[in-house]
Formats: C-alpha cells, sequence, structure tokens
C-alpha cells in the first residue's frame, strides 16, 4: 500500500452549541489511500461525530480537513459530499425511486449522460452481485435488508468516489447474512482498493474489516491507532484492553498462518518399516508419539511406544486415529480448534495433495503469541524513543 | 313517488341551467382548491421544522374553520365587494387546515435515514425538498387535498349569498319561494348536485393522487 495521506485531519474541534465539553476534541489523523481504517469505542465517544465531521455532515468548530491535499474545510459541502461515498445503517434507499434511479443518483448530479449513467448503473448492481435485468427496475420496499444494503453500498460507489464513509453499514442486518455481507465487501474492496474509513462499536467487526483500528475514548480521543494484529497483541493501556475483551489473544491467532511457523520435525514411520526405526526415532526426539504415514507420505495414525512394541505387522489398526489436520494456509486459529479436538494435543500439517509436512504443538502457538507481543512491544518502545 | 318524479321533471325542464351553475360551483371549488393546496404547501414546508411557527400556522388555520361561514363571507365583501371574489376568498381560508396539517405530517413522517442519505450524497436542500421529501410527503398531501375540496363543495353553496353562483343559487331560489311551485325540488336539486359534484370531484383528485405518487409508496 502507499503510504500516502487521502484524508488527514489536523486538530479537528466539535463543540456542539449550548455545551462546554466538545464531542471531539482536537483530533489529528491521517487515513492512508486504499485503507480500511475502522473507528471503534464504546458508545457515545464520538465515533459518529467525527465520521461526519469528515464529509461535513457536521461542520467542526475548529481545525481543518484535508482531502487529497486539498483543504476542504471551507468549500461548498454539497459538491464535497458527491465526490464522497456515505453508506449509513438504517441505508436510507428513497422509496419513490427505483434501485437503478437511486443508484444513479450521485451521477445524475455530477451531469453524467444518459448512457453512461445506464451503463454504470448496471456495472455497479453486477458488482454487488444484484442481476441488473432482475433488479434495476425494483423498488426498495421489494428488497430483503441484505439486498437493500447491497443496493445502498452500490449507490455510494455511484461516481467512483475515492473515498467512503460507512457508518455501522451491517449494524442493522443479522448475523449470518452480516457475516456474508462484510465478506463481500471485503473481497469487492480488494479490487477497488477505496479509501474507506468505517464506524462500528463492535470490536469484532472492526478486527475483521480494519487495515487498521482508531480506538477512541471520550471526545473521539484515540486511545490507540494500528494493525489489528498489534492492538491485540499489545493494547496500549487498559482502557483499549478492557474494550477489546477477553480473548483477544486468541483473535490475534486469526492473523497468523501455520505457513509462518517453523515446523518442528517429528518421529515417523512409514507403513511397511520395522517398528523399531519408530521407537529409535521416539528415543532420539524424547517424543511420546510417532506418526505413522501411507507409502505416498501422507499421516495416517498416531502410535503410542506401546503400539510399535507390538511387533511387527499391520500397524493401520493400532494407535489413534488422525483427528486435526490443517494446510499450510489455515489460521493459527483454526490450527487451535483442531488440536483441542485431538487427544493428542498435536495438530498434523499436509500440504494441499494431503503429504506429511510437520506438526504443530501448542508450544508452538505460545511461542508465536510471545513474539508478537514482544514486536508490538518493541515497536512501540521504538515510537516512544523517537517522540 | 311524487316527489321523485317532479324532481326528475324539474331537472330535465331546467337541465341548461342545472348544468351551468354545476360548472360555475366545479370551478369555483377547483379555483380555490389549486390556491389553497400551493399555498398550504409552501407554508408547510417552510414552518415544518420551526415547532413554534408550525404551532401557529396550524393553530390559525384552525381558527379559520371554526369561524361562521355566513360572517366569513360577509367579511370580505368591503374589501373586494360582491359576487365570486369573497366566496373565493373565503373558501380558500377555509381549504387551508387539511393540506397544511397534511403537509406537515407528511414531511414528518419522511424517514430522517432518507434525507441523511440525500444530503449525504451531495443533494443541496432545494434537491432534497423537491426530490426526496415533497415526493415522500405527496400521498399524504392529496389525501389532504381531497378532504378540503369535499368540505369546500359543500361550503361553497353559501357563496350565493354574497352574490356569488353554483349551486347554492337553486338552494336559496328554493327557499326564498318555499311554498310555490317547484321551490323544494330547487333545494332538492342544489343539493344532490352539491353531493353529486362533491362525490365526482372526489374520485377525479383520488385519479390524480393515484397518477401522481410513486408506485415505489403504493401499498
Amino acid at each position: 500500500m502507499p503510504d500516502r495521506s487521502m484524508i488527514h485531519l489536523d486538530r479537528v474541534t466539535k463543540v456542539y452549541p449550548g455545551t462546554v465539553d466538545p464531542a471531539v476534541e482536537e483530533l489529528t489523523m491521517d487515513i492512508q489511500e486504499g485503507e480500511i481504517l475502522v473507528l471503534v469505542g464504546p458508545s457515545g465517544c464520538g465515533k459518529s461525530t467525527t465520521l461526519r465531521l469528515i464529509n461535513r455532515m457536521i461542520e467542526p468548530s475548529g481545525g481543518h480537513i484535508f482531502f487529497d491535499g486539498e483543504d476542504v474545510t471551507d468549500v461548498d459541502p454539497d459538491k464535497l459530499r458527491r465526490r464522497i461515498g456515505y453508506v449509513i445503517q438504517q441505508i436510507g434507499l428513497f422509496p419513490h425511486q427505483t434501485i437503478g434511479q437511486n443508484i444513479a443518483t450521485v451521477p445524475k448530479m455530477l451531469g453524467w449522460d444518459k448512457k453512461r449513467t445506464a451503463e454504470r448503473v448496471e456495472e455497479l448492481l453486477d458488482t454487488v452481485g444484484l442481476p441488473a435485468a432482475e433488479f434495476r427496475d425494483r423498488y426498495p420496499k421489494e428488497l430483503s435488508g441484505g439486498q437493500a444494503q447491497r443496493v445502498g453500498v452500490a449507490r455510494a460507489l455511484g461516481a467512483d468516489p475515492a473515498v467512503m464513509l460507512m457508518d455501522e453499514p451491517f449494524g442493522a442486518i443479522d448475523p449470518i447474512t452480516r457475516d456474508r455481507l462484510q465478506n463481500e465487501f471485503l473481497r469487492l474492496q480488494s479490487e477497488l482498493k477505496k479509501t474507506i474509513v468505517f464506524v462500528t462499536h463492535d470490536i469484532d467487526e472492526a478486527i475483521k474489516m480494519g487495515d487498521r483500528i482508531a480506538i477512541l475514548g471520550e471526545r473521539s480521543v484515540i486511545r490507540q491507532i494500528d494493525t489489528p494484529e498489534r492492538i491485540l497483541a499489545y493494547p496500549v493501556d487498559d482502557f483499549v484492553d478492557d474494550f477489546i475483551g477477553s480473548g483477544s489473544t486468541l483473535k490475534g491467532l486469526n492473523f497468523e498462518r501455520v505457513s509462518g511457523l517453523a515446523l518442528s520435525s517429528y518421529p515417523t514411520i512409514k507403513v511397511g518399516e520395522a517398528p523399531e526405526k519408530g521407537l529409535r526415532a521416539m528415543d532420539e526426539a524424547n517424543r511420546e508419539w510417532t506418526l505413522l504415514l501411507d507409502r505416498e507420505h501422507k499421516p495416517l495414525r498416531w502410535l503410542r511406544r506401546t503400539d510399535l512394541q507390538r511387533g511387527a505387522g499391520d500397524m493401520t489398526k493400532r494407535g489413534q486415529h488422525i483427528r486435526a489436520e490443517v494446510e499450510p494456509n489455515a489460521t493459527l486459529h483454526d490450527t487451535l480448534e483442531e488440536m483441542l479436538n485431538e487427544s493428542t494435543g498435536m495438530c498434523c500439517v499436509v500440504d494441499n495433495r494431503g503429504r506429511y509436512q510437520g506438526v504443530v504443538e501448542i508450544s508452538d502457538l505460545t511461542e508465536v503469541i510471545r513474539r508478537l507481543r514482544t514486536e508490538a512491544k518493541e515497536h512501540y518502545d521504538a515510537l516512544e524513543t523517537v517522540s | 313517488m311524487d316527489g321523485l318524479l317532479s324532481w326528475f321533471d324539474y331537472v330535465a325542464s331546467n337541465l341548461d341551467d342545472v348544468w351551468e351553475a354545476t360548472v360555475q360551483h366545479a370551478s369555483l371549488v377547483l379555483v380555490v382548491i389549486l390556491a389553497a393546496t400551493l399555498f398550504s404547501v409552501a407554508l408547510g414546508v417552510v414552518v415544518q421544522r420551526h415547532s413554534s411557527a408550525r404551532q401557529v400556522a396550524l393553530s390559525i388555520a384552525g381558527i379559520f374553520l371554526t369561524i361562521p361561514s355566513l360572517a366569513l363571507f360577509a367579511l370580505f365583501i368591503p374589501l373586494v365587494g360582491i359576487g365570486n371574489p369573497p366566496a373565493i376568498m373565503a373558501l380558500f381560508l377555509y381549504a387551508l387546515l387539511p393540506i397544511l396539517r397534511n403537509t406537515v405530517t407528511g414531511l414528518d413522517e419522511v424517514s430522517p435515514a432518507v434525507v441523511e442519505s440525500a444530503r449525504g450524497m451531495g443533494m443541496s436542500s432545494r434537491q432534497q425538498l423537491l426530490k426526496v421529501r415533497l415526493p415522500l410527503a405527496w400521498p399524504v398531501i392529496m389525501a389532504g387535498v381531497r378532504v378540503s375540496s369535499l368540505l369546500v363543495v359543500g361550503i361553497a353553496a353559501i357563496a350565493v349569498l354574497v352574490g356569488g353562483d353554483g349551486l347554492g343559487t337553486f338552494i336559496q331560489g328554493g327557499l326564498t319561494r318555499l311554498g310555490l311551485p317547484g321551490s323544494v325540488e330547487s333545494v332538492w336539486v342544489g343539493t344532490v348536485f352539491t353531493v353529486l359534484l362533491g362525490l365526482t370531484l372526489d374520485l377525479g383528485f383520488a385519479a390524480v393522487q393515484r397518477l401522481t405518487t410513486s408506485q415505489g409508496l403504493r401499498i
């Protein structure tokens, strides 16, 4: 990702008339081109206000907003908003217009000709997975919640804005549909590479959607802003720690993959080989188990010392069936899940053709967690030294 | 039975006059409704978001409705003389409340999320009003127009007392000659044709309401 600031907030402040305490206090923040920055925080922390300050739905009381290097604090807000996609939780489709007319709203305001607008509508419906022929002439009342939200996203993308602001866009949708929409949106974003500011109160959604997460405290003060991995590994203070809640270590394992581990070598024996070979390997490695592989190098059974001591013969009936098996691209979270189901407490790693690659043990995971923490701590220590 | 037959006889022998009075009555109503709609919608848009102003506007429009019609018609004679003008002015005041009230209610009922998204996409206040808020409030406004038109059709019969025309002429003519031949029939002609005109106008406005309301808003 090129490190180019797309949106720059410079000491932006919002004080509502009649109040003393600012809702947003001297917020300075950069949003890089092409990233999803998630604003997350407890309710009332001003995250929505912050989002709405960016497209000046709320006028800042102080500070400056830069948009692609241009100071937009005083430009015509309507013109500014036509350059920024905006998606809200309640979607707000125009019920009196067809889906096609809804999506064409901004292109029409920008004076696109009919042909170009129609093509764009078709393209966008296609992008969000709603066949144009079927949906273009329908009205919003005929859509399910998930479909309406897709149209909401398509409408925000109408004139291909570089920046999108999304205020809890999937907040009012049932968990299963929400998960699907989140995945679809991430896939879409991997192609579109928009600069996105995304507000949510749900830390899990923030971890899933964010390239970076800004955890906001009262008055929209940034408590920590970083990648989800680093925030999970190293919450800077109790506020952030409390907000992430329990299970942050487990959540952190979602970002690490088996392929990133140095797999420990493990005693193995092939079908047809002498049991003594296995016993010797176990002695050398000082292990309790050995892994039986077939002729194609695929894991078959876990064998104990006693299984081998029964002498030569058909070993495929001895020992324990292998329950836990993952491929290198599996996350460590999934790997742990597999391990918990395996009485040996170990997980076999196989390549995409099922051939044995190595074994993951619980100590490998604790090692990763320790490394993540150390790296994150070093990162923050280095930042402190600089400042 | 005799009464009904003689009524039909009366209508048949005075067909031209009845038709002319009905057309006059209808045009009186339509002029009033058109003017009251333009005025009330504009006023409604202006006051809707200001709670004190809308209270004042709705109260005044309500007071107009409580002024006895006879008095209200007469009040305008010193200003504009006799004939249709005082009638139009009085009827205009009567027609305001239902349309004004429904305009305000209709605009209130527009989902804030819809307005928020319109604003968020960069629609100016004017575009939000003309392209989103009024089209969404329109079915409710038209319901108010229909109520006003029914109200005005009935009250317009009084126009005759200030020198106006319309179906009131048959009622008043009959009443002043009560007891003489054809007087009762005359009163009934005025009454029945006023009711029929009211129903016809309501059907007409219902059709307009349907044609001007987006398919996406129909239930």
